[in-house]
Protein backbone atom coordinates (compact mmCIF):
# COMPACT_ATOMS: atom_id res chain seq x y z
CA UNK A 1 0.00 0.00 0.00
CA UNK A 2 1.48 3.45 -1.48
CA UNK A 3 -0.50 6.01 0.31
CA UNK A 4 -2.64 5.40 3.95
CA UNK A 5 -5.57 5.22 4.09
CA UNK A 6 -6.33 8.81 5.40
CA UNK A 7 -5.53 10.25 1.97
CA UNK A 8 -8.61 9.19 0.45
CA UNK A 9 -10.68 11.68 2.57
CA UNK A 10 -8.23 14.39 0.54
CA UNK A 11 -11.19 15.03 -2.09
CA UNK A 12 -13.56 15.98 0.44
CA UNK A 13 -10.95 17.94 2.50
CA UNK A 14 -9.87 20.07 0.16
CA UNK A 15 -12.84 22.47 -0.61
CA UNK A 16 -13.84 22.26 2.91
CA UNK A 17 -10.62 23.78 3.83
CA UNK A 18 -10.84 25.87 0.86
CA UNK A 19 -14.37 27.22 1.55
CA UNK A 20 -12.77 27.98 5.30
CA UNK A 21 -10.11 30.16 4.30
CA UNK A 22 -12.01 31.33 1.26
CA UNK A 23 -14.16 32.62 4.22
CA UNK A 24 -12.01 33.54 6.14
CA UNK A 25 -10.66 35.81 4.14
CA UNK A 26 -13.68 37.64 2.49
CA UNK A 27 -14.64 37.96 6.16
CA UNK A 28 -11.93 39.60 6.92
CA UNK A 29 -12.19 41.77 3.73
CA UNK A 30 -15.07 42.95 3.84
CA UNK A 31 -14.87 44.43 8.00
CA UNK A 32 -11.01 45.47 7.67
CA UNK A 33 -10.34 46.82 4.34
CA UNK A 34 -13.23 49.05 3.60
CA UNK A 35 -13.56 52.45 4.98
CA UNK A 36 -15.61 51.09 7.63
CA UNK A 37 -12.64 50.56 9.52
CA UNK A 38 -10.11 52.09 7.04
CA UNK A 39 -11.06 55.54 7.82
CA UNK A 40 -13.12 55.23 11.13
CA UNK A 41 -11.25 55.63 14.39
CA UNK A 42 -8.83 57.69 12.68
CA UNK A 43 -7.48 60.24 15.54
CA UNK A 44 -4.03 61.97 14.53
CA UNK A 45 -2.19 63.67 16.89
CA UNK A 46 -2.92 67.42 16.32
CA UNK A 47 0.08 70.51 16.16
CA UNK A 48 -2.25 72.69 18.86
CA UNK A 49 -4.49 70.44 21.63
CA UNK A 50 -7.83 71.75 20.38
CA UNK A 51 -10.42 70.29 22.33
CA UNK A 52 -14.33 70.96 20.16
CA UNK A 53 -15.81 69.30 23.41
CA UNK A 54 -14.80 72.70 25.01
CA UNK A 55 -15.25 74.95 22.39
CA UNK A 56 -18.72 73.69 20.94
CA UNK A 57 -20.26 71.25 23.52
CA UNK A 58 -19.30 73.44 26.67
CA UNK A 59 -19.25 77.08 25.34
CA UNK A 60 -21.35 76.16 22.97
CA UNK A 61 -19.59 78.44 20.36
CA UNK A 62 -21.22 77.99 16.54
CA UNK A 63 -19.70 75.70 14.30
CA UNK A 64 -19.51 78.27 12.12
CA UNK A 65 -17.63 80.89 14.26
CA UNK A 66 -14.56 78.96 13.12
CA UNK A 67 -15.57 77.22 9.77
CA UNK A 68 -17.45 80.53 8.56
CA UNK A 69 -17.02 79.29 5.05
CA UNK A 70 -19.35 76.38 5.33
CA UNK A 71 -22.20 78.20 3.91
CA UNK A 72 -20.49 80.20 1.06
CA UNK A 73 -18.02 77.35 -0.33
CA UNK A 74 -17.68 73.84 -1.11
CA UNK A 75 -14.75 73.86 0.91
CA UNK A 76 -15.39 74.04 5.22
CA UNK A 77 -12.31 76.51 6.13
CA UNK A 78 -10.16 75.98 8.85
CA UNK A 79 -9.84 79.51 10.93
CA UNK A 80 -6.92 81.78 10.55
CA UNK A 81 -5.28 82.29 14.19
CA UNK A 82 -6.74 85.58 14.06
CA UNK A 83 -9.65 83.83 14.80
CA UNK A 84 -8.27 81.87 17.58
CA UNK A 85 -6.89 84.91 18.56
CA UNK A 86 -10.57 86.82 19.22
CA UNK A 87 -10.66 85.19 22.22
CA UNK A 88 -6.50 84.21 22.85
CA UNK A 89 -5.31 87.42 22.80
CA UNK A 90 -6.97 87.20 26.44
CA UNK A 91 -8.11 83.91 27.54
CA UNK A 92 -4.88 81.67 28.42
CA UNK A 93 -2.63 84.35 26.39
CA UNK A 94 0.56 82.69 27.51
CA UNK A 95 -0.63 79.20 27.78
CA UNK A 96 2.57 77.27 26.14
CA UNK A 97 -0.60 74.86 24.11
CA UNK A 98 -1.08 78.18 22.25
CA UNK A 99 2.42 78.97 21.57
CA UNK A 100 1.67 77.46 17.41
CA UNK A 101 -1.30 79.41 17.40
CA UNK A 102 0.39 83.12 18.83
CA UNK A 103 3.51 82.17 16.46
CA UNK A 104 0.98 81.61 13.66
CA UNK A 105 -0.71 84.76 14.38
CA UNK A 106 2.41 87.25 14.69
CA UNK A 107 4.64 86.08 12.02
CA UNK A 108 1.79 84.69 9.25
CA UNK A 109 3.29 80.87 9.25
CA UNK A 110 0.46 78.47 9.03
CA UNK A 111 -0.38 76.08 11.90
CA UNK A 112 0.25 72.11 10.56
CA UNK A 113 -3.08 71.07 11.19
CA UNK A 114 -3.40 66.97 10.23
CA UNK A 115 -6.72 66.81 7.80
CA UNK A 116 -8.92 63.97 9.64
CA UNK A 117 -11.88 63.74 6.80
CA UNK A 118 -10.45 63.44 3.31
CA UNK A 119 -12.21 62.00 0.46
CA UNK A 120 -10.30 60.90 -2.57
CA UNK A 121 -9.70 63.58 -4.74
CA UNK A 122 -11.82 62.48 -7.57
CA UNK A 123 -15.00 62.96 -5.22
CA UNK A 124 -16.48 66.54 -5.50
CA UNK A 125 -18.32 67.04 -2.28
CA UNK A 126 -19.68 70.47 -1.94
CA UNK A 127 -20.53 71.81 2.25
CA UNK A 128 -22.72 74.86 0.87
CA UNK A 129 -25.39 73.11 -0.79
CA UNK A 130 -25.82 70.21 2.39
CA UNK A 131 -25.58 73.12 4.54
CA UNK A 132 -27.90 75.31 3.29
CA UNK A 133 -30.64 72.44 2.62
CA UNK A 134 -30.67 71.35 6.11
CA UNK A 135 -28.35 68.54 6.43
CA UNK A 136 -26.23 68.91 9.37
CA UNK A 137 -22.86 68.65 10.43
CA UNK A 138 -23.26 65.61 12.75
CA UNK A 139 -24.40 63.11 9.72
CA UNK A 140 -20.85 63.12 7.97
CA UNK A 141 -18.59 64.11 11.16
CA UNK A 142 -20.23 62.60 14.21
CA UNK A 143 -20.59 64.32 17.65
CA UNK A 144 -17.71 66.37 17.10
CA UNK A 145 -18.82 68.73 19.98
CA UNK A 146 -17.85 65.69 22.19
CA UNK A 147 -14.59 65.18 20.76
CA UNK A 148 -11.69 66.07 22.62
CA UNK A 149 -9.69 64.80 19.66
CA UNK A 150 -11.24 64.66 16.56
CA UNK A 151 -11.33 61.37 15.03
CA UNK A 152 -13.23 60.40 11.71
CA UNK A 153 -16.49 59.08 13.42
CA UNK A 154 -18.58 58.11 9.85
CA UNK A 155 -17.23 55.95 6.82
CA UNK A 156 -17.65 58.69 4.01
CA UNK A 157 -17.39 55.37 1.61
CA UNK A 158 -19.35 56.19 -1.48
CA UNK A 159 -22.52 53.69 0.05
CA UNK A 160 -22.31 56.25 3.44
CA UNK A 161 -23.54 58.66 0.71
CA UNK A 162 -25.70 56.72 -1.25
CA UNK A 163 -27.75 55.49 1.80
CA UNK A 164 -28.53 59.39 2.21
CA UNK A 165 -28.93 60.30 -1.74
CA UNK A 166 -31.06 57.77 -2.26
CA UNK A 167 -33.52 58.78 1.42
CA UNK A 168 -32.58 62.12 2.49
CA UNK A 169 -35.82 62.74 4.21
CA UNK A 170 -34.74 60.40 6.61
CA UNK A 171 -31.40 63.02 7.16
CA UNK A 172 -32.79 66.27 6.46
CA UNK A 173 -33.50 68.46 9.19
CA UNK A 174 -34.49 72.56 9.74
CA UNK A 175 -31.57 74.34 8.20
CA UNK A 176 -31.49 76.59 11.18
CA UNK A 177 -30.57 73.20 13.34
CA UNK A 178 -27.94 72.27 11.42
CA UNK A 179 -24.90 73.57 13.67
CA UNK A 180 -26.96 71.89 16.67
CA UNK A 181 -25.48 68.86 16.84
CA UNK A 182 -27.19 67.04 19.87
CA UNK A 183 -30.90 67.99 18.33
CA UNK A 184 -33.79 66.02 17.42
CA UNK A 185 -37.24 66.69 16.53
CA UNK A 186 -38.26 65.16 19.85
CA UNK A 187 -36.98 63.30 22.93
CA UNK A 188 -39.41 60.67 22.41
CA UNK A 189 -37.48 58.19 19.83
CA UNK A 190 -41.15 57.14 18.42
CA UNK A 191 -42.34 60.49 17.90
CA UNK A 192 -39.15 61.79 16.67
CA UNK A 193 -38.99 58.94 13.96
CA UNK A 194 -42.59 60.15 13.04
CA UNK A 195 -42.15 63.95 12.76
CA UNK A 196 -38.83 63.09 10.41
CA UNK A 197 -41.24 61.24 8.28
CA UNK A 198 -43.49 63.81 8.04
CA UNK A 199 -41.26 66.79 7.78
CA UNK A 200 -38.83 65.14 6.04
CA UNK A 201 -40.93 64.73 3.25
CA UNK A 202 -42.55 68.32 3.06
CA UNK A 203 -38.92 69.65 3.49
CA UNK A 204 -37.56 67.02 0.39
CA UNK A 205 -40.54 68.62 -1.86
CA UNK A 206 -40.70 72.55 -0.72
CA UNK A 207 -37.00 72.90 -0.81
CA UNK A 208 -36.35 70.84 -3.88
CA UNK A 209 -33.87 68.72 -2.40
CA UNK A 210 -32.40 66.89 -5.62
CA UNK A 211 -30.13 64.39 -3.89
CA UNK A 212 -28.42 63.23 -7.51
CA UNK A 213 -27.93 59.82 -8.40
CA UNK A 214 -25.76 60.30 -11.11
CA UNK A 215 -22.04 59.57 -11.30
CA UNK A 216 -21.62 63.35 -12.65
CA UNK A 217 -23.12 64.65 -9.32
CA UNK A 218 -20.01 63.48 -6.83
CA UNK A 219 -17.16 62.24 -9.86
CA UNK A 220 -16.10 65.12 -12.55
CA UNK B 1 -11.51 13.19 11.99
CA UNK B 2 -8.60 14.38 14.02
CA UNK B 3 -7.44 16.21 11.64
CA UNK B 4 -10.27 17.90 10.85
CA UNK B 5 -10.20 18.87 14.03
CA UNK B 6 -6.84 20.17 14.35
CA UNK B 7 -7.07 22.37 10.80
CA UNK B 8 -10.18 23.91 12.40
CA UNK B 9 -8.21 24.99 15.47
CA UNK B 10 -5.49 25.93 13.41
CA UNK B 11 -7.79 28.27 11.34
CA UNK B 12 -9.24 29.60 14.42
CA UNK B 13 -5.45 30.22 15.79
CA UNK B 14 -4.61 32.13 12.59
CA UNK B 15 -7.88 34.36 13.14
CA UNK B 16 -7.46 35.18 16.79
CA UNK B 17 -3.79 36.05 16.03
CA UNK B 18 -4.65 38.41 12.42
CA UNK B 19 -7.47 39.51 15.00
CA UNK B 20 -4.86 40.51 17.59
CA UNK B 21 -3.00 42.42 15.00
CA UNK B 22 -5.75 44.46 13.34
CA UNK B 23 -7.81 45.37 16.56
CA UNK B 24 -11.67 45.86 16.63
CA UNK B 25 -12.94 47.34 13.72
CA UNK B 26 -12.99 50.89 13.83
CA UNK B 27 -10.97 51.82 16.85
CA UNK B 28 -9.38 54.85 17.48
CA UNK B 29 -5.73 54.54 15.50
CA UNK B 30 -3.32 57.30 14.72
CA UNK B 31 -2.26 55.79 11.59
CA UNK B 32 -3.52 57.25 8.48
CA UNK B 33 -6.19 55.38 6.67
CA UNK B 34 -4.64 52.68 4.64
CA UNK B 35 -4.73 53.50 0.56
CA UNK B 36 -3.83 50.04 -1.42
CA UNK B 37 -3.73 52.69 -4.86
CA UNK B 38 -3.75 56.16 -3.90
CA UNK B 39 -2.28 57.00 -7.23
CA UNK B 40 -6.27 57.81 -8.33
CA UNK B 41 -7.74 59.14 -4.61
CA UNK B 42 -4.14 61.54 -4.49
CA UNK B 43 -4.05 63.42 -7.62
CA UNK B 44 -1.17 65.82 -8.67
CA UNK B 45 -3.77 68.62 -7.94
CA UNK B 46 -4.18 71.17 -4.80
CA UNK B 47 -6.45 71.29 -2.48
CA UNK B 48 -7.16 74.52 -0.23
CA UNK B 49 -5.16 74.74 2.63
CA UNK B 50 -2.19 71.45 2.31
CA UNK B 51 1.18 71.60 2.33
CA UNK B 52 2.91 72.69 -0.87
CA UNK B 53 6.31 73.04 -0.93
CA UNK B 54 6.24 75.07 -4.72
CA UNK B 55 5.85 78.43 -2.50
CA UNK B 56 8.29 79.40 0.19
CA UNK B 57 5.80 79.56 2.82
CA UNK B 58 4.64 75.96 2.32
CA UNK B 59 1.23 76.48 2.00
CA UNK B 60 -1.04 75.25 -1.37
CA UNK B 61 -3.50 78.60 -0.41
CA UNK B 62 -1.78 81.84 -1.14
CA UNK B 63 -2.90 85.67 -0.04
CA UNK B 64 -3.59 87.24 -2.99
CA UNK B 65 -1.36 89.80 -4.07
CA UNK B 66 -2.28 93.47 -2.57
CA UNK B 67 -5.28 95.35 -4.42
CA UNK B 68 -6.34 92.39 -5.92
CA UNK B 69 -10.15 92.98 -6.85
CA UNK B 70 -12.82 90.19 -5.52
CA UNK B 71 -14.63 88.68 -8.60
CA UNK B 72 -18.16 89.01 -7.38
CA UNK B 73 -22.00 89.91 -8.25
CA UNK B 74 -23.00 93.08 -7.28
CA UNK B 75 -24.86 93.39 -4.20
CA UNK B 76 -28.42 95.40 -4.38
CA UNK B 77 -28.08 98.69 -1.80
CA UNK B 78 -30.72 101.66 -1.35
CA UNK B 79 -28.22 103.28 -4.03
CA UNK B 80 -28.06 100.94 -6.47
CA UNK B 81 -26.13 98.11 -7.08
CA UNK B 82 -22.78 97.72 -5.57
CA UNK B 83 -19.43 95.73 -5.90
CA UNK B 84 -16.79 94.95 -3.17
CA UNK B 85 -14.21 97.00 -4.29
CA UNK B 86 -16.09 100.05 -4.99
CA UNK B 87 -15.28 103.23 -2.04
CA UNK B 88 -19.21 103.09 -0.88
CA UNK B 89 -20.84 103.32 2.29
CA UNK B 90 -22.09 99.37 1.91
CA UNK B 91 -18.44 98.40 1.86
CA UNK B 92 -16.48 101.17 3.94
CA UNK B 93 -19.31 102.39 6.42
CA UNK B 94 -18.36 105.58 5.12
CA UNK B 95 -20.23 108.29 2.52
CA UNK B 96 -17.98 108.27 -0.26
CA UNK B 97 -14.73 110.28 -0.20
CA UNK B 98 -15.09 111.06 3.15
CA UNK B 99 -14.08 109.44 6.31
CA UNK B 100 -17.91 110.78 8.24
CA UNK B 101 -20.09 107.61 8.94
CA UNK B 102 -23.17 106.71 7.29
CA UNK B 103 -25.95 107.05 9.79
CA UNK B 104 -28.46 104.45 8.28
CA UNK B 105 -28.21 100.99 7.07
CA UNK B 106 -27.14 101.20 2.79
CA UNK B 107 -29.15 97.93 2.79
CA UNK B 108 -33.53 97.90 2.10
CA UNK B 109 -34.03 96.19 5.86
CA UNK B 110 -36.76 93.32 5.82
CA UNK B 111 -37.68 90.61 7.86
CA UNK B 112 -35.32 88.43 5.70
CA UNK B 113 -32.14 90.77 6.38
CA UNK B 114 -33.17 90.87 10.28
CA UNK B 115 -33.88 86.86 10.49
CA UNK B 116 -30.07 86.94 8.80
CA UNK B 117 -28.59 89.29 11.02
CA UNK B 118 -30.28 87.24 13.81
CA UNK B 119 -28.53 83.56 13.11
CA UNK B 120 -24.96 85.83 12.33
CA UNK B 121 -25.36 88.15 15.44
CA UNK B 122 -25.70 84.01 17.64
CA UNK B 123 -22.86 82.87 15.58
CA UNK B 124 -20.38 85.91 16.30
CA UNK B 125 -21.60 88.17 18.54
CA UNK B 126 -23.34 86.59 20.71
CA UNK B 127 -20.65 84.48 22.67
CA UNK B 128 -19.08 87.85 23.79
CA UNK B 129 -22.14 90.01 23.76
CA UNK B 130 -24.84 87.79 24.59
CA UNK B 131 -28.02 86.85 22.42
CA UNK B 132 -29.99 89.72 23.98
CA UNK B 133 -27.09 92.06 23.08
CA UNK B 134 -26.91 93.06 26.92
CA UNK B 135 -22.99 91.56 27.38
CA UNK B 136 -23.81 88.74 29.44
CA UNK B 137 -21.91 86.09 26.89
CA UNK B 138 -20.67 82.78 27.84
CA UNK B 139 -17.28 84.29 28.12
CA UNK B 140 -19.18 86.84 30.44
CA UNK B 141 -20.45 83.85 32.49
CA UNK B 142 -16.71 82.47 32.92
CA UNK B 143 -15.14 85.48 33.71
CA UNK B 144 -12.78 85.13 31.02
CA UNK B 145 -13.65 88.20 28.92
CA UNK B 146 -13.22 91.78 31.13
CA UNK B 147 -15.82 94.35 30.37
CA UNK B 148 -17.85 93.49 27.25
CA UNK B 149 -19.98 96.14 26.56
CA UNK B 150 -23.45 96.20 26.33
CA UNK B 151 -24.96 97.05 23.22
CA UNK B 152 -28.03 98.71 24.89
CA UNK B 153 -25.64 101.22 26.36
CA UNK B 154 -26.54 104.76 25.53
CA UNK B 155 -23.41 105.17 23.44
CA UNK B 156 -23.97 102.54 20.94
CA UNK B 157 -27.50 103.36 20.56
CA UNK B 158 -26.83 106.87 19.49
CA UNK B 159 -23.94 105.57 17.54
CA UNK B 160 -24.34 105.88 13.78
CA UNK B 161 -24.31 102.64 12.11
CA UNK B 162 -21.47 103.34 9.55
CA UNK B 163 -19.35 103.63 12.88
CA UNK B 164 -21.31 100.14 14.38
CA UNK B 165 -19.77 98.31 10.79
CA UNK B 166 -16.59 100.02 11.21
CA UNK B 167 -16.05 98.34 14.44
CA UNK B 168 -17.25 95.01 13.36
CA UNK B 169 -15.18 94.94 10.18
CA UNK B 170 -12.31 96.46 11.79
CA UNK B 171 -12.37 95.65 15.71
CA UNK B 172 -11.97 97.89 18.36
CA UNK B 173 -10.37 97.66 21.98
CA UNK B 174 -10.12 93.88 22.82
CA UNK B 175 -12.55 92.76 20.43
CA UNK B 176 -10.79 91.26 17.40
CA UNK B 177 -11.86 92.12 13.38
CA UNK B 178 -14.62 90.19 12.02
CA UNK B 179 -14.41 91.83 8.41
CA UNK B 180 -12.50 88.67 7.03
CA UNK B 181 -14.95 85.99 8.25
CA UNK B 182 -18.35 87.81 8.09
CA UNK B 183 -19.27 89.31 4.88
CA UNK B 184 -20.05 92.87 4.32
CA UNK B 185 -23.88 92.18 3.59
CA UNK B 186 -24.16 90.06 6.80
CA UNK B 187 -22.60 92.49 8.83
CA UNK B 188 -24.85 94.85 7.73
CA UNK B 189 -27.43 92.48 8.71
CA UNK B 190 -25.42 92.28 11.84
CA UNK B 191 -26.47 96.04 12.59
CA UNK B 192 -30.15 95.99 11.48
CA UNK B 193 -30.56 93.32 13.93
CA UNK B 194 -28.85 95.15 16.80
CA UNK B 195 -30.90 97.74 16.05
CA UNK B 196 -33.80 95.48 16.69
CA UNK B 197 -32.48 93.87 19.55
CA UNK B 198 -31.93 97.66 21.11
CA UNK B 199 -35.56 98.80 19.81
CA UNK B 200 -36.62 95.42 22.07
CA UNK B 201 -36.24 97.77 25.46
CA UNK B 202 -36.36 100.99 23.99
CA UNK B 203 -39.95 100.59 22.70
CA UNK B 204 -42.99 101.28 24.81
CA UNK B 205 -46.30 98.97 24.83
CA UNK B 206 -48.26 102.31 22.75
CA UNK B 207 -46.28 100.90 19.47
CA UNK B 208 -47.54 97.73 19.74
CA UNK B 209 -50.93 96.75 18.11
CA UNK B 210 -53.92 95.72 20.22
CA UNK B 211 -53.30 92.31 18.90
CA UNK B 212 -49.73 91.96 20.05
CA UNK B 213 -51.00 94.39 23.60
CA UNK B 214 -53.64 91.96 24.16
CA UNK B 215 -51.15 89.04 23.54
CA UNK B 216 -48.68 90.75 26.26
CA UNK B 217 -51.12 91.05 28.85
CA UNK B 218 -51.20 86.85 29.08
Amino acid sequence: MIFPKWTNQIPFLIPIGLALVGGAVAAGVTVYCTPKNTRVGYQPVQPVPFSHAVHAGQLGVDCRYCHSTVEKSWFSSIPAASTCMNCHSLILKDDPRLALVRESFTNNTPIPWVQVHIVPDYVYFNHSVHVARGFSCVECHGRVDQMDEVHHAKSLSMSFCLDCHRNPAAFIRPPGKVTDLGWQWSTNAAEAAKLQEVNGKNFVHDWRVESLQSCSACHR
Amino acid sequence: MRHLLYSILLIVAIAAAAFTIVGIPGHLSRKPPLEVFPDMDRQAKLRPAQPFDFFTNGLSSQLPPAGTVVRSSPVKTLNGEVYSYQDVPFNTGRVTGTTNFVALNPLPVGSALLQRGRGQFDIYCAPCHGGLGDGNGITKKLGVMPAVISLHDKRIIEMTDGEIFNTITHGKGLMGAYGPTVTAQDRWAIIAYTRALELSRLGSPDELSAEQRAALKK
